[in-house]
């Protein structure tokens, strides 16, 4: 590993998220998880970060918001996008005002499933999204991430 | 004449971790106007309530916000249970508050963090929200959730608290006065805190009144309001006194929360010692049938709620009337005339949550 992707600077945009998505992020870098230790830093500026961590899915208002904070932050980047509203709109998958996953405005490094998902869960995102950036980093290209299925209903017991 | 410059303040900024736009007018350096465009985290909850039965609706009506996401659907089924005549067991009223009181502690912890976040106060931020992290492992122990804790439901709560985790809960109210008298002289009392709060963004009792704030906003400004002194619920029981500033800065809302937060563990401990044996949770058989309003006391104020039923199992009409979108208003009275860097601290001081506000 390269010095470059042991101080990964992170800039968080919420999307259409509830809030419970990026309480637990904050949770994530406070003393108790601490992501410190990995060298993430939480940054407000696209243009100083590495990492772009999405909650919530996208309507029409914040699409090209989102659009534009991605096209802002230098090459080579990660999106980690945060709970289950990223990948497929979730519980408000329904609503008239949800257009669906964040993966159809920007491609995604990292899918971290949950609602919210615990900060154990986006420490083991962040982990898997500075691989996906070292490789990156060598000029790799490493696709986007296969999105999380869900099972509305479990199988019918025989 | 000076000329107007209109500075951009968000969707994305550091210190908001939710989009709200606001347009700064300034001259010079000071601030003369706000205007404010929301709906970036519109996602017609509303709407999709309907279409959901009334059980199904709850864990839809929780994630309103993640914040004070019990107190959402404790609202929502305070509703439910009036316009279906159903009377919940005195246990479930109690274990009720207990989780209420807890998010309330939760909440105002965050806030307290989030506003030694915006002047820059890092070291006071993260041992705020280690403290913080207290509250969250109680709450999964005895709910099953750190944010989203699903426990309540129309006739009752889904859950029991033994006895043996309420003796924790109680450990835990006293290591949280432990951590809180640690901590809160240096929102109170610390100077270069009391330069970036006192005088800052004031909100006259008049002008309160006029724009309609709730919650601790209107309280910090001298308008005796808190819907808890309303006694639903197992609030019956107890003598809730609100806890009044007259200063109406960002001063006194910093206060109105610390003596609240204190007044939370109160209200557990005695929820706790209060605790009825018996259910706690009935049956609850038919379909909700004609109107209602329910009120709660959230951390960020009075939330309203508006149900319709029409003796099917979907609801004719759901609307929400939450705290931040009272204080709204009441912000941009706030706004003008103060210097460029302290709008941050302002717009922290009402507690915005926008994903309530746009639902």
């Amino acid at each position: 590993m390269s010095a470059f992707s042991k101080s990964p600077w992170v800039v968080h945009y919420n999307c259409n998220s509830c809030n419970g998505c990026d309480i637990e992020l904050l949770a994530c870098l406070t003393p108790m998880y601490d992501l410190e230790r990995f060298g993430v830093l939480n940054v407000g500026n696209p243009k100083h970060a590495d990492v772009l961590v999405v909650t919530g899915s996208v309507n029409h208002r914040n699409a090209p918001v989102l659009k534009n904070v991605y096209d802002q932050i230098p090459d080579p980047k990660v999106v980690v996008a945060l709970g289950v509203c990223t990948s497929t709109g979730g519980i408000f998958a329904e609503c008239y005002n949800v257009l669906g996953g964040i993966d159809k405005v920007i491609p995604v490094d990292v899918f971290v499933p949950g609602c919210p998902p615990r900060p154990e869960a986006m420490i083991d995102g962040f982990v898997k999204a500075l691989g996906i950036l070292e490789e990156k980093r060598g000029g790799k290209d490493t696709g986007s991430a296969e999105k999380p299925t869900i099972t509305l209903f479990p199988p019918a017991v025989e | 004449m000076t000329r107007q410059t209109i500075i951009p303040f968000g969707p994305q900024h550091p210190v908001l971790p939710e989009p709200i736009q606001l347009k700064l007018v300034l001259e010079d350096k000071k601030v003369v106007g706000a205007i404010p465009s929301i709906g970036y985290i519109h996602r017609g909850l509303e709407k999709l309530a309907q279409q959901k039965d009334y059980i199904q609706s709850i864990f839809l009506i929780e994630r309103i916000c993640g914040i004070c996401s019990f107190l959402h659907s404790m609202a929502y089924c305070q509703g439910i249970e009036e316009m279906m005549n159903v009377e919940v067991p005195p246990r479930a009223n109690n274990l009720r508050i207990i989780w209420a009181e807890m998010h309330r502690i939760h909440s105002h912890l965050l806030w307290m963090g989030l506003l030694a976040d915006s002047f820059g106060f890092e070291s006071l931020f993260m041992e705020i929200w280690r403290c913080r992290e207290t509250v969250l492992d109680i709450m999964e122990e005895t709910a099953g959730g750190r944010v989203m804790l699903g426990v309540c439901t129309v006739g009752g709560v889904r859950r029991d608290i033994p006895p043996e985790l309420i003796k924790k809960v109680l450990a835990t109210c006293d290591e949280l006065q432990a951590h809180f008298d640690h901590f809160i002289p240096s929102i109170l009392n610390d100077y270069s805190v009391k330069q970036r709060t006192v005088g800052v963004g004031v909100l006259t009792k008049e002008v309160a009144l006029e724009r309609g704030v709730v919650g601790p906003v209107a309280r910090a400004s001298g308008v005796v309001m808190d819907h808890r002194v309303a006694k639903y619920g197992a609030y019956a029981n107890f003598d809730v006194e609100p806890q009044i500033e007259q200063d109406g800065d960002c001063y006194a809302r910093s206060k109105v929360r610390v003596r609240e937060l204190y007044q939370s563990l109160d209200l557990v401990r005695q929820s706790v010692a209060t605790l009825p044996e018996g259910e706690f949770n009935i049956p609850v058989k038919g379909n909700p049938d004609g109107e209602v309003i329910s009120r709660v006391e959230q951390p960020r104020g009075e939330v309203l709620y508006y149900l319709r039923g029409n003796g099917s199992k979907f609801l004719d009409r759901m609307r929400v009337r939450t705290p931040t979108f009272a204080n709204l208003p009441g912000l941009l009275a706030m706004i003008p005339g103060c210097e460029l860097s302290d709008v941050p601290v302002i717009i922290l001081s009402i507690d915005p949550c926008i994903s309530c506000t746009e639902r």
